[in-house]
């Protein structure tokens, strides 16, 4: 009769011991590897480009794609280096982001909360992206910048214009380059004071989405702090496509402005049937009915056509300034793909020299160590008394001097004003720009109370 | 008095593409016995016909302008259309302003080839599958022709302008003494839907070829044992109901820029449209089409969102769920249709 020597203290003894063997080379795998997400360990490192490729911004995603391919390629040295020879911090030398060769993978947010956040999940998790950007939509933008919050990596957000993206729904991991409601409420406002006179009504029609509410709210405020009556808004279903029935009641409404707080395929919509109903040739009470879009793109002034003439707006840049910066990038973008490139390509090409350099003055992809760099600084706006005015300060990438403001991550620059052209030069010599507003002049508090609400938190550097 | 005068013609309007499209709709399920959810396509791309003589008639020359600068500081190309070469710079201008008008023209055969294409390339393998198999495949070929005009026009919305002298508005109320100033290329669609859905009625009450179509939805296996080839007649069907909504597509660009979406934004308030009508109903299509414009269009008024915040979202299904609730069958349903 044979006798086993296998004791159940033994096979304890053995099972832990085997256990901590096998899971320790893990946890110092783990210690090692995940000081922060998706930390790059080879000589190249993974960006993550979130743009609508299909859907009704599919067009302006393309746009960014191609500002995005342009970035990628200055910085890996190749093309003619676009705005990396203007910007004013020289930290980007054309060999990747530290030392590392950029790649990027894509994806679709299709204008979809769920699809966009779904889209930024699996670059991150699959494709190991350090940094998400993108953008076209705000309620996109949110949804992907509490996402990247939540994973540990940066979200450096693209053509997103809603106030609550650095207001109430602010993250420490996110940073917006791009301008926001209020800011195009304070530049624009006085200007449209100035052409139409301070006795004023407006009709607002506004986009039911965080975007629309947030523009709605800061123009109606800038407009009647200078005289102006809002007589009323009515939110309009972002899907709607044929505005008729919200134009018809304005004729009667005793407004002699109609504000279209749309954009994309809702503003060319709303205001194609805004002019089939003749509202631009109506006059109330002895003056001229006026048209307002507050936020232009010449993506959006092409679908319009001739319908824009003449109407006011604001933009966070475009093609025509005559800075170096934008000079640079014009050339670059109009060599490789043979026209102009759009605000939203500008501010995406922006945000990703902005990341890359932040990394290259931290040398770390560590996110609290990208923020420190983007945001930490001590330097601040001239001509603006406030105690929030310190960031990163830099100059040279198309919108003069800008400050990153550390508050709540916010680029604050001069803010364009422009009006459709009555008699275009070319298919993309649509816009003009009538009055470049001072920063001085857009500049908020943090606690304003358009952007109250909200906390930064702490940067999350994940794993 | 004026206001609601404004919103019961914005629901004529809109009422008339409804209309257009679910008789299309209609023709189809009632000839075929298919569900066709690939109609709201077939608008879109009858919308995109214009656009493209649009193009046809803006292709151009160019020609470098020394004095000016493009974008880049290289000297400008001037682009000038081949139609003002070729009969001169106003006879030129006249024929691009008219291009939508014009693209009828070009809509009628084209829609009817591409009708006649899809039921005899696709279509027609799908007749004895059920229901659910040819909404899947007509959905599916939808979102394929969708992302093909996306991929040659973009995504973004297309200006397809009226002519100029179609433009502006015309106080439509002037006659009874009333303030009520409607665009004027509304209006032409209104009358525009009006002259097609007529047309189609006539053709199917006032000839052989439409006596014979209506002889066999209403017993196809009847006019079949006659000697009749209903199916070639039906095939026909199938390509003038593509072709209706084609020219709702056309003529609608002028009211909403066309872009590679439009089809779906009414394929499914247009089903709607045919289930309230009545299935296999023309004259419930249409008068549903119209009914349901019009409370759509009252739905979307200041007074009737804020008194029910959504409504105009809503205000179609809630109208369907009524209709279906007291009258299963419809506005003008017949007995027997989809029921065995």
């Amino acid at each position: 009769m044979s006798r086993s020597n296998v004791t159940r203290r033994g096979v304890l003894k053995t099972g832990a011991v085997t256990g901590a063997g096998v899971a320790l080379p893990t946890i110092f795998t783990a210690s090692s590897a995940a000081a922060f997400t998706n930390e790059p360990t080879g000589s190249s490192v993974t960006l993550g480009f979130n743009v609508p490729q299909t859907g009704p911004y599919a067009d302006e995603g393309a746009d960014e794609l191609r500002a995005y391919e342009l970035a990628v390629e200055h910085l890996n040295g190749e093309g003619d280096g676009g705005m990396l020879s203007t910007f004013s911090s020289k930290a980007l030398q054309g060999n990747g982001i530290n030392g590392k060769k950029v790649e990027y993978v894509t994806g679709d947010t299709q204008t979809k909360s769920d699809a966009a956040r779904a889209s930024a999940k699996s670059m991150i998790e699959k494709d190991g992206a350090i940094m998400i950007t993108g953008g076209s939509s705000s309620g996109v933008a949110i949804a992907v910048q509490g996402l990247c919050q939540e994973a540990g990596v940066i979200f450096m957000a693209g053509l997103t214009h809603s106030n609550d993206t650095t207001g109430k729904d602010k993250k420490a991991n996110g940073f917006r380059h791009f301008f926001n409601g209020y800011m195009s409420g304070a530049a624009l406002a006085p200007v449209l004071a100035a052409n139409y006179g301070n006795d004023r009504k407006a009709y607002h029609l506004t986009a039911d989405y965080t975007w629309g509410w947030t523009q709605q709210e800061s123009i109606a405020a800038a407009t009647e702090a200078l005289g102006w009556e809002t007589v009323n808004n009515v939110l309009t279903p972002l899907a709607a496509t044929d505005f008729s029935s919200y134009i018809a009641p304005v004729l009667n409404s005793g407004a002699d402005v109609l504000v279209l707080n749309h954009y994309g395929g809702n503003m060319v919509n709303s205001l194609t049937n805004a002019v089939q109903f003749g509202l631009r040739d109506k006059m109330v009470d002895g003056k001229q009915f006026e048209i307002v879009v507050p936020l232009y793109s010449r993506l959006m002034a092409r679908g319009a056509g001739e319908n824009v003439k003449g109407i006011f707006g604001s933009t966070n840049w475009h093609w025509s300034l005559t800075d170096e910066g934008s000079k640079a990038f014009v050339k670059s973008f109009g060599t490789k793909y043979g026209f102009p490139p759009s605000q939203a390509a500008h501010t995406c090409y922006v945000q990703t020299l902005l990341y890359a350099d932040a990394v290259t003055r931290a040398g770390s992809f560590n996110p609290c160590a990208v923020e420190e760099a983007l945001v930490g600084g001590d330097s601040s706006l001239p001509g603006i008394s406030s105690e929030a005015n310190r960031g990163f300060l830099f100059d040279g990438l198309g919108n003069g001097q800008t400050l990153y403001r550390a508050d709540d991550h916010q680029c604050f620059k001069d803010v364009l004003v422009v009006r459709g052209k009555e008699n275009p030069t070319s298919e993309f010599d649509l816009l003009e720009v009538v009055e470049v507003t001072p920063v001085a002049q857009v500049w908020y508090e943090p606690d304003h109370p358009m952007f109250a609400g909200g906390n930064l938190g702490e940067c999350n550097p994940g794993a | 008095m004026d206001g609601f005068l404004l919103q019961v013609l914005n629901g004529l309007d809109k009422g008339s593409a409804y209309a257009l499209i679910a008789l299309g709709l209609t023709l189809i399920f009632g000839t075929l016995g298919v569900v066709n959810f690939a109609h709201g396509a077939l608008f879109m791309i009858g919308a995109f016909c214009a656009v493209t003589l649009q193009r046809v008639l803006n292709l151009s020359f160019e020609t470098i302008d020394e004095t000016k600068t493009d974008f880049l500081g290289n000297p400008l190309k001037v682009k000038t259309p081949y139609v003002e070469s070729w009969f001169g710079p106003e006879v030129g201008a006249t024929i691009i302003d008219w291009a939508v008008p014009l693209s009828i023209l070009l809509a009628i055969p084209v829609m009817l080839l591409i009708g006649l294409a899809m039921e005899r390339g696709l279509i027609k393998h799908f007749y004895k599958r059920p229901h659910a198999d040819q909404i899947l495949v007509t959905f599916g070929l939808a979102i394929v022709l969708q992302e093909i005009i996306k991929l040659w026009f973009g995504a973004n919305p297309i200006q397809t302008p009226p002519p100029e002298a179609l433009m502006g508005v015309a106080n439509v109320g002037a006659i009874v003494g009333l303030d009520l100033p409607y665009p004027i290329w509304r209006i032409v669609y209104f009358c525009f839907a009006a002259i097609i859905i007529f047309a189609v009625f006539a053709f199917l009450q006032f000839t052989t070829f439409g006596m014979v179509v209506r002889a066999g939805m209403a017993d196809r296996e009847t006019v079949g044992l006659l000697g009749i080839n209903i199916d070639r007649r039906f095939t026909i069907m199938f390509g003038m109901a593509a072709a209706v909504a084609g020219l709702a597509g056309v003529m609608y660009g002028p009211i909403n820029p066309p872009n590679y979406h439009m089809g779906m934004d009414f394929l499914v308030l247009s089903f709607v449209v045919v289930v309230v009508g009545g299935m296999g109903s023309l004259p419930g299509a249409v008068l549903a089409g119209f009914l349901l414009g019009i409370l759509e269009s009252f739905a979307s008024t200041t007074w009737a969102t804020t008194t029910i915040p959504g409504i105009n979202q809503i205000i179609i299904y809630l109208v369907a769920i009524i209709v279906l609730l007291t009258r299963p069958r419809g506005l003008m349903g017949r007995k027997g249709v989809m029921e065995e």
